[in-house]
């Protein structure tokens, strides 16, 4: 009888210990809407670091990160909010790569992060009202805000000697922020912004729209929305109308189906994207191509650094839990350490292990500042024959 | 100089859109109002009806493009029109077969088939959005300009471009011959007159001999030729979508309610009231204003009186006026 209890007391516990042994980490990307193009690389990026932090065999004694993917929908803030508490109530996740757009990012940080005391990485939401949020420490993110991309884009007009401009954005959290961003440091470099509209996505005609625009006036138009929705039918009108030839375009217009679709009529047109080069981003390149993935679709990269950091911020916590995650992000992404690329997730391990520091540096140079955002790096693309071409990177 | 680009201004942003949008609207509003004149009920699936026929269109032209099949420099789309009505036909007489009939035997008031047709819509969106998804769909081809701003700038010397697609030539177009069509039917064959002596006085028609099972057969053959070709060209000249086909169904009902319901003459002038009406009103004034004043009284702010979210408001707005003041619309169609 004594051998019987014992022995099932140690099967109990083997048990518990086979449990642990699995942490899950929620992959919440915007698989249906206006996203969803590139949301699929995106995620495959996330899970291509947890399973490189799984093959490495030296994370926290054996325990394997498993993704659960939900969907954000991108512009439903209530369906997000809803998968995110799915994820977080029924699947157990200790940690969010996530969400991609900057309102239903909101909306998970406040409904489910915030209450639960789950960190978030966001690869994508990029909205500077997100800077401000009330997050308790539990929201960091691998992309640049946008009050950044509209000082660049504002720089790169200004070079150019592009005084006057119409600026149309997406009528949501990310269009008002980087249009306002972009307005202020663009009028405040002496340029005019003629008219500041927004419209709406998902609609069969912007006709309407453009002719304001156009009435108003302007040496190019700025499209600050999204390539699979409103902002391309903005360039569709203007373009049938011949209201305006050249296009500034922020970094949710940036997508092959777009150039695919209109290039011919975009020659010339330039934008920015968050993007980074160096070592980090080439052997990422490799990385990526090999696991079947495409590097350079939008935020890919920014997704493998979002989960390779909430993997390290686990190791260097000592346990697959929220606490320890939420803590150690910003230890890890930054100085001082041995410097950690793509692929050496293992070697980080190892490192952390044995007492030493490290810093992350991944696929995007990720650096993290003030609240936990990446400092950022841009590039400046123009549109030449049908083909985005890198100019330079600020 | 200064009015000729004010003209051509007006034309590019004003004029051409709003003739392009009002013949499409009036197609589809001229079916709306033979069905409200035979039928005697407002078919609210009419704009998925229409989402459903451009949608075999469009499957039809995707057929002929794998097929190496083209036009040249038109849209393949023509092509598959008179497939795509095949099939909307089919599609609406066995819904009357299967439903209206059902409600026309008992002698059903008319909102009981206002809300019958609600659910035949419904179906109708879940069947278009099983096939071919609820995304956007191109199939426009061929050449995309009859005029180019840039070419219409060189041409002329003015400062102002003028744009001219061949969608839009091709709905103006197809939009009088198909209304031609139809006027020629309803005055000069017998089953013309025969749909029109019905929707007078259905039971004098009756008394008269004429087939009210034949009327509404006909009736229902016409609307989906109607149909296919007003939201094909639809989505040649804008965007394929089958929500925004839903969406259409209020200025559609506008433009047959401003026109008098049941009349078709007043469907289409309907239907141009409602697009100039929605194109002017939201559009912004500025330039042409700029170009005509005298520099002293030329406007600052951009003279729009409507911000171009509302512009479905307009149709609102239209529909309000016209019930309070004239129910009977502008052509004495039916009150409703």
């Amino acid at each position: 009888m004594k051998k019987l209890l014992l022995a099932s007391t140690a099967t109990l516990l083997t048990a518990t210990a086979a449990l642990a042994e699995e942490a899950k980490v929620g992959v919440i990307l915007g698989f249906t809407g206006p996203l969803e193009s590139i949301t699929p690389i995106m995620a495959d990026g996330a899970e291509l670091a947890l399973s490189e932090a799984n093959a490495s065999g030296t994370f926290l004694d054996g325990v394997t990160l498993t993704p659960v993917r939900g969907d954000s929908t991108c512009i439903d803030a209530a369906a997000a909010t809803a998968a995110a508490e799915r994820l977080v109530t029924t699947d157990g996740v200790v940690a969010i790569m996530g969400a991609d757009c900057s309102g239903v990012t909101g909306a998970v940080l406040s409904n489910v992060a915030v209450p639960n005391g789950i960190p978030m990485i966001s690869p994508s939401a990029t909205s500077p009202a997100l800077s401000a949020a009330e997050d308790n420490g539990l929201f960091f993110r691998t992309a640049p805000s946008d009050a950044r991309q509209g000082e660049v884009l504002a720089e790169i007009l200004n070079e150019k000697g592009i005084t006057d401009v119409a600026v149309t954005y997406t009528n949501n959290d990310y269009g008002k922020g980087l249009a306002d961003s972009f307005e202020a440091a663009f009028t405040a470099n002496g340029g005019t912004v003629t008219l500041s509209a927004p419209h709406e996505d998902g609609k069969a005609d912007y006709s309407a729209e453009i002719g304001a625009l156009a009435s108003a006036g302007g040496d190019v138009l700025a499209v600050f929305g999204y390539t699979d929705q409103g902002g391309k039918g903005i360039i569709q009108a203007s373009i049938d109308t011949g209201a305006f030839d050249t296009y500034v375009m922020g970094d949710g217009m940036y997508g092959d189906q777009l150039l695919a679709d209109l290039g011919a009529d975009m020659e010339g047109s330039f934008g920015t994207v968050p993007w980074s080069e160096g070592e980090g981003t080439d052997i990422f390149n490799k990385l990526a191509t090999d696991a079947g993935i495409n590097p350079d679709s939008s935020y890919t990269r920014e997704s493998y650094d979002a989960a390779a950091l909430i993997a390290l911020a686990m190791m260097a916590g000592g346990e697959a839990s929220s606490k320890a995650v939420a803590d150690n992000v910003l230890n890890v992404a930054n100085a001082p350490g041995e410097p950690i690329l793509p692929g050496e997730l293992g070697k980080a391990f190892e490192i952390i292990a044995n007492g030493g520091e490290i810093d992350y540096v991944g696929a995007t140079g990720v650096e993290l500042i003030g609240p936990g955002e990446a400092a950022g790096s841009y590039r400046h693309f123009t549109v030449e024959g049908s083909k985005y071409e890198t100019v330079e990177f600020k | 100089m200064e009015f000729l680009n004010a003209l051509v201004t007006l034309a590019n942003f004003v004029l051409i859109p709003g003739i392009t949008y009002g013949s499409q609207l009036a197609l589809g509003a001229l079916g709306v109002t033979l069905i409200y004149g035979i039928l005697r009920f407002s078919n609210f699936a009419h704009g998925d009806t229409m989402a459903f026929g451009t949608m075999s269109v469009i499957l039809f032209t995707w057929l002929f493009q794998s097929w190496g099949i083209s036009l040249g420099p038109l849209p393949t789309a023509l092509l598959a029109i008179p497939f795509g009505i095949a099939v909307t036909a089919l599609l609406v007489l066995g819904t009357d077969r299967v439903v209206y009939r059902f409600y026309r035997a008992q002698k059903a008031k008319p909102i009981i088939f206002v809300m019958v047709s609600i659910g035949v819509m419904f179906i109708y969106n879940g069947v278009t959005r099983f096939i071919l998804g609820a995304d956007e769909q191109r199939f426009a081809d061929g050449e995309r300009f009859i005029i180019r701003a840039r070419e219409f700038k060189e041409m002329t010397g003015l400062d102002e471009g003028l744009t001219l697609k061949t969608t839009q030539g091709l709905t103006v177009i197809t939009a009088v011959i198909v209304v031609a069509l139809l006027f020629w039917f309803l005055n000069n064959t017998r089953t013309g007159k025969s749909m029109r002596a019905y929707s007078d006085n259905e039971d004098l028609a009756l008394l008269s001999g004429i087939n009210p099972e034949h009327v509404v057969r006909v009736t229902w053959l016409i609307v989906s030729a109607l149909i296919v070709v007003a939201g094909t060209l639809y989505g040649l000249d804008k965007t394929y979508k089958p929500f925004t086909y839903f969406q259409l169904l209020l200025p559609i009902f506008a433009a047959a309610i401003v026109g008098g319901l049941g009349s078709p003459l007043g469907a289409i002038a309907g239907g141009f009231v409602v697009a100039f009406s929605e194109v002017g009103i939201t559009y912004a004034w500025k330039k042409v204003l700029g170009y005509v004043m005298p520099e002293s009284l030329e406007p600052g702010g951009l003279v729009q009186l409507l911000a171009t979210d509302y512009k479905f408001a307009v149709s609102f707005m239209i529909l309000v006026i016209v019930l309070l003041f004239k129910p009977t619309g502008l052509f004495k169609g039916k009150s409703v």
